[in-house]
């Protein structure tokens, strides 16, 4: 029972296509979390009314659900109520549902680790609400929250092999398939780990260095 | 230091009155009226929790007020009057603990208001803060971050920070209170410096040599109100009041 | 309101099993927690050794399940598993050990994170105080090592609780396997079916994990210093 090398090398470009569409999925839901979790870490910070409650509900709800759950209701539970959307945009919207919730709350971290005394020094300046936040008060908050939202990227690109309970063609269901078809299952599963490593390890190398050098960097007086 | 030509002393450039602020319930400063002219030094003593920093930090708008007024150039502050991001532009403010932005270099750090909230010109506002930072001995260290620098220098850059944004007051709250004793000098001299330029200057110290020296005049503060007024040499020879004198009697050993 | 379809699920019947799938599914989280919990302990402490070798094989294996996803994991145990042994895997038996090997390593580290958090000088301080080794350990050590491991470690129930959805991929019968079932049973009478049941599972978690990551912000808020 030797290793199927042959297998592999056949199999090669349905790999490098299902790994290009995690990869896309990924990069596109961690954006679009980056992006729903900044609106709301900000929303908190600002302590804006009503819009706060929501904000607060929502992450409660994604971070207290299993992301497996949110997409069989987004892809199979939604449509019935007229609203039909394809396998890759659920998959999308569901991560930044999820992610979004993580990232709101590593912003809302950062944003409050911004001191009393910071603030006081830019608004001594005269600088008004906009530029307080852009020139005080993000660049700060954003250095203490990259840790949290470097984790929550890994966390994210990690949850992406949930999403082919969707009837999505990633690295997940190709897997499957490919033992269902031909029991090479050590060469299929070899591959799989293999590609999961290769989009990660540099994505956690890259961030332990990123958090390193902003730990050496450390501000404070 | 009443030798010293301090321009027009008959132009009150900060009239505050009856002004009262409140935390939840506690009554921080009860009633505080004060004018200070141009070119004025005023040194406010006080024991510590008597609301001198809550009175420099309602004149520059990081504290609200929930009485009174404070008049900048005849102008009211705050709501209905001045808008504070105005305000601050002319009325500076050094911090105990300096409060530099600690991801800026130190030019950034002096250049943000200028630049930012006075939308003045590149070339100029640069030409100022090097001359600024020159004038207390700091230029060399422009391009560093505020944390290669140590607490007395920290503390310089930050009356330069203020002192771009060309203010007409200065306030200092308690600016050597966090220093090592041997960075107390260099920060006081730069105060005297600009004394003797004829800065308008509000200050809470609690280094009383330095009072002596620089201040036109002695706010003494008990319990969130202004206990005592008079001119500096007075103050320190011969307080009129039970509560300065107990003050003062705290900072000798005889 | 035409037929909104909820009585689906309202069914006495189609409750009942959806009420066997969560207890499959809380089944698997308990055994997976409390596996983890035990080993966890064990794996922290040994976390702490000195043995660089030791510490080298450790740290492989907890950046082992840091990179590679915990459903790859159970994939490798699942089909792997069932190549190598022949036999049909028990995908619940899978799901169990991946589930607890994952939960060791992030329970050790949060065991060890705790230990190590301690400052030496509230040590030296108890030392100072004559206080004996026993009693250092007792009084000042672990009340203050259990405060920092608590909300972590509550907070790491809610994530594998919402991990165990994942058995759903190697065939156990939970909660979201059993609304599959409702669902396609009665695809042609009720098309509504799969909103309602989906939605009811959304809930059902929410309604576990809520109250559970509530009392670890409440811990770590009260015991913050």
């Amino acid at each position: 029972m030797g290793f199927n090398w042959g297998f592999i090398v056949k199999f090669l470009p349905n790999y490098a296509a299902a790994v290009a569409l995690t990869v896309k999925l990924a990069v596109l839901g961690v954006s679009l979390s980056a992006v729903v979790g900044a609106v709301c870490g900000l929303v908190l910070y600002f302590k804006v009314k009503v819009v706060r409650t929501i904000v607060r509900g929502y992450i409660e709800l994604s971070r207290n659900t299993p992301l497996v759950i949110q997409l069989f209701f987004l892809y199979y539970g939604i449509p019935k109520l007229g609203l039909k959307l394809s396998g890759e945009a659920c998959a999308i919207i569901g991560l930044a549902f999820l992610g979004g919730g993580y990232m709101a709350e590593a912003f809302r971290g950062g944003l409050e680790s911004v001191s009393e005394a910071q603030l006081e020094s830019g608004l001594s300046v005269g600088l008004n609400a906009w530029q307080m936040t852009r020139f005080v008060i993000l660049p700060q908050a954003l250095s203490v929250a990259a840790p949290a939202l470097g984790a929550n990227c890994v966390f994210l690109i990690k949850e992406t092999s949930v999403v082919s309970v969707i009837a999505i063609q990633d690295v997940m269901s190709l897997t499957k398939e490919l033992i269902g078809m031909y029991y090479n299952t050590y060469e299929t599963l070899a591959i799989l780990v293999l590609c999961y490593s290769l989009i990660l390890i540099p994505v956690s190398l890259a961030f332990s260095l990123i958090e390193r050098r902003l730990r050496h960097a450390e501000f404070g007086d | 230091m009443g030798i010293l030509a301090r321009g027009d002393d008959s132009v009150e450039i900060l009239k505050i009155k009856g002004l009262k602020k409140t935390y939840g319930g506690k009554t921080v400063i009860n009633g505080v009226d004060l004018t200070i002219s141009r070119g004025e030094v005023a040194v406010v003593l006080g024991p510590s929790g008597c609301g001198k920093t809550t009175l420099l930090k309602c004149v520059n708008g990081l504290e609200s007020h929930q009485g009174g007024v404070i008049l900048f150039n005849g102008q009211p502050l705050g709501e209905g009057g001045l808008k504070w991001t105005l305000a601050r532009q002319k009325i500076g403010m050094v911090f105990q603990s300096y409060d530099l932005f600690p991801h800026m270099t130190v030019l950034s750090n002096v250049m943000l208001g200028p630049l930012r909230a006075q939308k003045r010109a590149k070339d100029e506002v640069y030409a100022q803060a090097l001359e600024l930072l020159d004038r207390v001995g700091l230029s060399d260290r422009r391009d560093d971050y505020p944390r290669q620098l140590s607490g007395g220098q920290k503390q310089r850059i930050a009356i330069v920070r203020a002192l771009c944004m060309n203010p007409e007051l200065m306030l200092f709250d308690e600016v050597t209170a966090s220093l090592d004793p041997e960075m107390v000098r260099e920060v006081l001299d730069v105060m005297m410096g600009l004394a003797k330029r004829g800065m308008t200057m509000l200050i809470v110290t609690h280094e009383m040599e330095f009072a002596k020296a620089a201040a036109d005049r002695i706010i003494f503060m008990d319990e969130g109100v202004i206990a005592e007024e008079s001119e500096a040499g007075d103050f320190f020879k011969s307080p009129r009041t039970e509560r300065a004198k107990r003050f003062l009697n705290t900072f000798y050993f005889d | 309101m035409p037929n909104s379809g909820i009585d689906a699920l309202l069914s006495v019947n189609n409750l009942t099993r959806l009420g066997q799938g969560l207890a499959v599914t809380l089944k698997l989280s308990i055994i997976s927690i409390a596996i983890s919990l035990a080993l966890g302990l064990i794996y922290g402490i040994a976390m702490t050794t000195k043995n660089k070798l030791l510490y080298g094989l450790l740290k492989l294996y907890l950046e082992a399940f840091r990179v590679i996803p915990l459903l790859v994991w159970l994939f490798l145990l699942f089909f792997g598993g069932a190549r190598a042994f022949g036999a049909d895997t028990d995908g619940f038996t899978a799901s169990v050990i991946v589930f607890s090997m994952w939960g060791t390593v992030e329970m050790g580290d949060i065991i060890r994170g705790a230990v190590q958090s301690i400052p030496a000088c509230q040590r030296l301080s108890a030392e100072a105080l004559g206080m004996t080794k026993a009693r250092i350990y007792r009084h000042v050590i672990i009340p203050q090592a259990v405060r920092r491991f608590t909300p972590a470690a509550i907070n790491l129930v809610t994530r594998m609780i919402k991990t165990s959805s994942l058995a759903v991929f190697v065939g156990v019968t939970e909660i979201l396997r059993v609304g599959k079932q409702i669902i396609e049973f009665n695809m042609m009478k009720n098309p509504m079916a799969s909103f309602w049941i989906y939605a009811f599972i959304f809930v059902v978690y929410f309604i576990i994990c809520y109250p559970v990551s509530r009392l670890s912000k409440r811990l770590e808020a009260k015991w913050e210093y």
